[in-house]
């Protein structure tokens, strides 16, 4: 892992390290599996031109994991995350795959996010950030925000 | 029900009232799988030789693995049943979430959850007339703290 980031390290704008992410036929159907979300939404080309997206669509809850793994990744071991949210706002579409391995040619999400501000509560040094998934094109079909704690250079 | 509302007086009669209880327990296997799906090497959700030299002893459940729906596909499925069966539109969606973590959760720890449907609204969308439906969920762990509570709004047209 990164080495850990204290509260003075950062300051209101400034960049959360993106995380970069292939959703694929193959991801989607591992995360149906490890969820347990089977709503064939997800994998079923008749069912999701039925429900009018047009076909399996990446489940919203995983953008969300995503996000989450953005923050905690971003925050190292001695930070909290205090809260997640996030809307689906637009329908992302997964690569499908070439080979066992291998996924066709196609989109890479990226996860990303900004402070917005810093705050001192209590003992708790915080950061409020603004986070989001964006698609190939650079689109936010996934806008949301985070809350954490980190630790503080100048308290125990 | 006012002329044209999506909201019917069965729908409304949903609001407010808690949901029966669902207990479950945290697992180790099922916390790698997950992590393993998302694509996440954290030590924290991996290595359980690993977190047990952590000042958390045992694997961390990743943000949102707690709860719908790794714990809850069924309590989930029946909300949507229920939505539709209480006269609300037939195609729903996820529209978003919000987390809120107050506890840590890992491995081991076993969970109350309690969901109620906290309001519905209804406006005009690019899908039509849409009806949203937002859902809190409190998670009570072992120690009878409050570790979790998510709020998710579901959309129907």
């Amino acid at each position: 892992m990164a080495k850990q980031i204290y509260y003075e390290d950062v300051e209101a704008g400034a960049e959360i390290t993106p995380l970069a992410k292939i959703a694929t036929s193959l991801m989607l159907v591992q995360w149906a599996g490890a969820s347990g979300d089977f709503n064939p939404l997800h994998y079923e080309d008749d069912f999701a031109r039925a429900m009018g997206v047009g076909a399996p669509i990446v489940q919203g809850a995983l953008k969300r994991a995503w996000l989450g793994q953005l923050m905690t990744d971003w925050i190292g071991e001695e930070g909290r995350l205090k809260k997640l949210s996030c809307q689906y706002r637009g329908m992302d579409y997964p690569r499908k795959m070439k080979t066992m391995e291998e996924p066709h040619d196609g989109e890479t999400w990226w996860c990303r996010g900004k402070v917005i501000r810093k705050y001192q509560e209590g003992n708790e040094h915080l950061v409020e950030c603004e986070i989001w998934v964006e698609n190939g094109k650079g689109d936010r079909t996934t806008p949301g925000s985070a809350l954490v704690a980190l630790p503080s250079r100048g308290a125990p | 029900m006012t002329e044209g509302s999506l909201i019917t007086d069965k729908l409304r009669a949903l609001i407010g009232v808690p949901w029966e209880s669902v207990v479950f327990k945290v697992e180790e296997g099922a916390i790698q799988r997950y992590a393993r799906a998302i694509g996440d090497p954290n030590p924290l959700f991996n290595d359980a030789h690993y977190v047990r030299g952590t000042k958390h002893g045992r694997l961390l459940a990743p943000p949102g693995f707690a709860g719908w729906p790794v714990h809850e596909a069924r309590t989930k499925e029946k909300l949507f049943e229920t939505l539709i069966k209480a006269g609300g539109p037939p195609r729903i969606l996820d529209a978003g979430v919000e987390l809120e973590f107050l506890e840590a959760v890992g491995a081991g720890d076993v969970l109350t959850a309690t969901l109620r449907i906290a309001g519905i609204t209804e406006r005009e969308t690019r899908l039509g007339a849409t009806m949203f439906t937002t859902a809190e969920t409190m998670y009570v762990n072992e120690r009878g703290e409050v570790a979790l509570k998510s709020r998710s709004t579901l959309m129907q047209f």
